[in-house]
């Protein structure tokens, strides 16, 4: 959700990397939803770093927020945009690729190389539009267990995201516990809150008022720009916290005086302005419509993460933030109470930052102690180190 | 850490825990109770821990943890799901005593319980002889910035058990090096009890 432009040290780095596609579901063998419609052929595009084991034992699946895509970590060739969790993922990072081999795909619905509602229908030859059908967070998992098939991976070390990207970690759990040896779930929740359903319906009305969005049919003549950014303004409203705003723009000015006009005249108002822009660049607005959908509708509450009687061995982490009132604590929280009760093996921890919901993409020297470690338990037990020679 | 380092309280209740049995210790601090446990006995460990600090202590050990209270922790857990649940001088931190002891007796076989004894005997001395509230090994902290909000005797807390109907198992007294055998009420600056809920 931050987007990070910096140039970035390459000795840390993944290094330059290559957006990859696999296709499933051709003629035939389309992949059913949740909703019951069908959808087929399907892409995703993904991304990898590292190196798969021979046991094939060290996979990590990252899975990405709302807006985010496969480019997790690196650059591309004659680009400098280093991927969305880059601060975690590489040598000697959280998520150590040295050691472990990353994967990160789109979502279905997205706009960034995955099949979604811009991508050209093949019975039609134009992009679907609002012919595409709806999508759940369990259809995007079920499309990323067949990526996971595709690359022969039997059991993934870790699956972890935040936001979003943990609600996509919780399905995991719920549908294919036996392919999860661990889980971290950051800044998320098991069931989407009227507030959260509030904030997305704002959003995607902002993208239908505008006359441009011609009921999702605009392909031929550009985004619907004013609403779709009216749309990513009220985001960034909800990623940031109230002290972290405060910090970043207090009261200041653009120019030094009022213009006593409705020009951004606070450099609050002119960042939400340049992001509103700068998304209407990259994002398509049918995504951010079919998407926001999916995260509504997503509830792993009741016995939907583990149901009734059922053991699972899988191990999680549980991270949240406690300025962040997007995602607040007492939603992680809520898992771990249900952990609890079903006895998993679990950590949890609320660090201690004020970047609100954004910090799970800032935030990284707290966030990589835990997880480091976490994965270090996970991937080789204990290491018995003789230090406490009781 | 030498071996010399450790704990005597620690030592006591390595001891008492056996191999593979599933423990949760109410206020785990960076999890050097749980680590040795969870390394030579197999032991199934689960922390619970308010600093954040701390927290990652335990992470870094391997150990799993959960960010919380302990009069919040205790609730969603299943009866009788632990072996031992541990509250090793965070009894004295707790409000609701009462509540806790009773939740962990619920969720735990057995409960382990270690804390400073207010009766010790310098405690008395600086309290009747220089009229202050006393400073020991054990209690040592100033009265304005002390975590602890429970101040109890070993006598106290047998008479505590009697009332409440908890079954004392075993009764471990400890000075500052070594178990104290004689007038522990006196002579202990802490205590480990180990508890079960008494006969209905």
């Amino acid at each position: 959700m931050t987007e990070t432009g910096n140039k970035i040290d390459i000795d840390k780095s993944v290094g330059v990397v290559e957006t990859q596609y696999y296709t499933y579901a051709g003629p035939g063998k389309e992949h059913k939803l949740e909703s019951g419609e069908k959808l087929g052929p399907i892409t995703l595009a993904y991304e990898t770093y590292g190196k798969l084991n021979k046991e094939k034992t060290n996979a990590i699946l990252a899975l990405h927020a709302l807006s985010g895509d496969a480019h997790a970590a690196g650059v591309h060739a004659g680009q400098d945009n280093k991927g969305w969790w880059d601060d975690m993922i590489g040598p000697g990072k959280a998520f150590d690729t040295d050691r472990y081999f990353v994967i990160c795909s789109n979502v279905i619905g997205g706009c960034k190389g995955s099949t979604g509602p811009s991508s050209i229908n093949e019975a039609t030859g134009k992009p679907y539009a609002l012919d595409f059908p709806f999508i759940t967070i369990a259809d995007m998992v079920h499309a990323q267990r067949h990526l996971i098939d595709f690359l022969g991976i039997d059991k993934l070390l870790c699956v972890t995201g935040g936001s979003m990207g943990g609600m996509q970690v919780l399905q995991w759990v719920a549908s294919y516990p036996e392919r999860v040896r661990s889980a971290i779930p950051i800044a998320t929740a098991l069931k989407h809150s009227p507030q959260q359903i509030a904030f997305n319906e704002v959003v995607r009305q902002s993208i239908m008022a505008d006359p441009a969005w011609r009921e999702g049919n605009y392909y031929e003549y550009g985004q619907p720009e004013k609403g779709l950014a009216v749309a990513r303004m009220i985001g960034h409203i909800t990623f940031m916290s109230d002290q972290s705003m405060e910090e970043k723009f207090s009261r200041r000015l653009k120019s030094g005086s009022f213009s006593f006009g409705f020009d951004a005249d606070f450099e609050v108002e002119g960042y939400l302005h340049y992001r509103g822009a700068n998304f209407v660049k990259r994002f398509d607005a049918n995504s951010y419509l079919y998407i926001t959908k999916a995260i509504d509708y997503f509830d792993l509450s009741g016995g939907r993460l583990i149901p009734g009687g059922k053991a699972i061995d899988t191990r999680f982490l549980i991270i949240s933030f406690k300025s962040d009132w997007l995602y607040p604590s007492h939603q992680s929280q809520e898992i771990v109470r249900l952990l609890k009760r079903k006895r998993v093996d679990a950590t949890y921890c609320e660090l201690r930052t004020t970047y609100g919901h954004d910090a799970f993409l800032v935030e990284v020297e707290e966030q990589t102690t835990l997880i480091k470690h976490f994965l270090d338990k996970t991937f080789n037990g204990y290491l018995v180190v003789n230090d406490h020679g009781i | 850490m030498a071996s010399n380092d450790i704990r005597l309280d620690h030592s006591i209740i390595y001891s008492i825990i056996e191999p593979e049995s599933r423990v949760l210790d109410l206020g785990c601090g960076e999890g050097d109770l749980l680590y040795p446990l969870v390394r030579d006995k197999q032991v199934r460990a689960q922390g619970i821990e308010l600093d954040d600090k701390a927290i990652q202590e335990c992470v870094r050990k391997g150990l799993s943890v959960f960010h919380d209270d302990i009069e919040h922790s205790l609730r969603e857990y299943p009866d009788n799901c632990f072996d031992y649940v541990i509250l090793n001088q965070s009894m004295q931190e707790v409000k609701n005593v009462d509540f806790v002891i009773h939740e962990a007796l619920r969720i735990g076989s057995k409960v382990i319980v270690g804390f400073p004894n207010f009766a010790f005997i310098r405690s008395r001395f600086m309290l009747f002889f220089r009229g202050k509230a006393p400073i020991t090994k054990s209690l040592p902290y100033l009265w304005f910035d002390t975590p602890n909000v429970r101040f109890l005797s070993i006598d106290d807390f047998r008479d505590f058990c009697a009332e409440k109907n908890i079954r004392i198992i075993e009764a471990h007294y400890l000075g500052e090096r070594r178990i104290v055998h004689f007038w522990p009420n006196l002579l202990a600056l802490n205590a480990v009890f180990v508890l079960a809920k008494g006969n209905a």
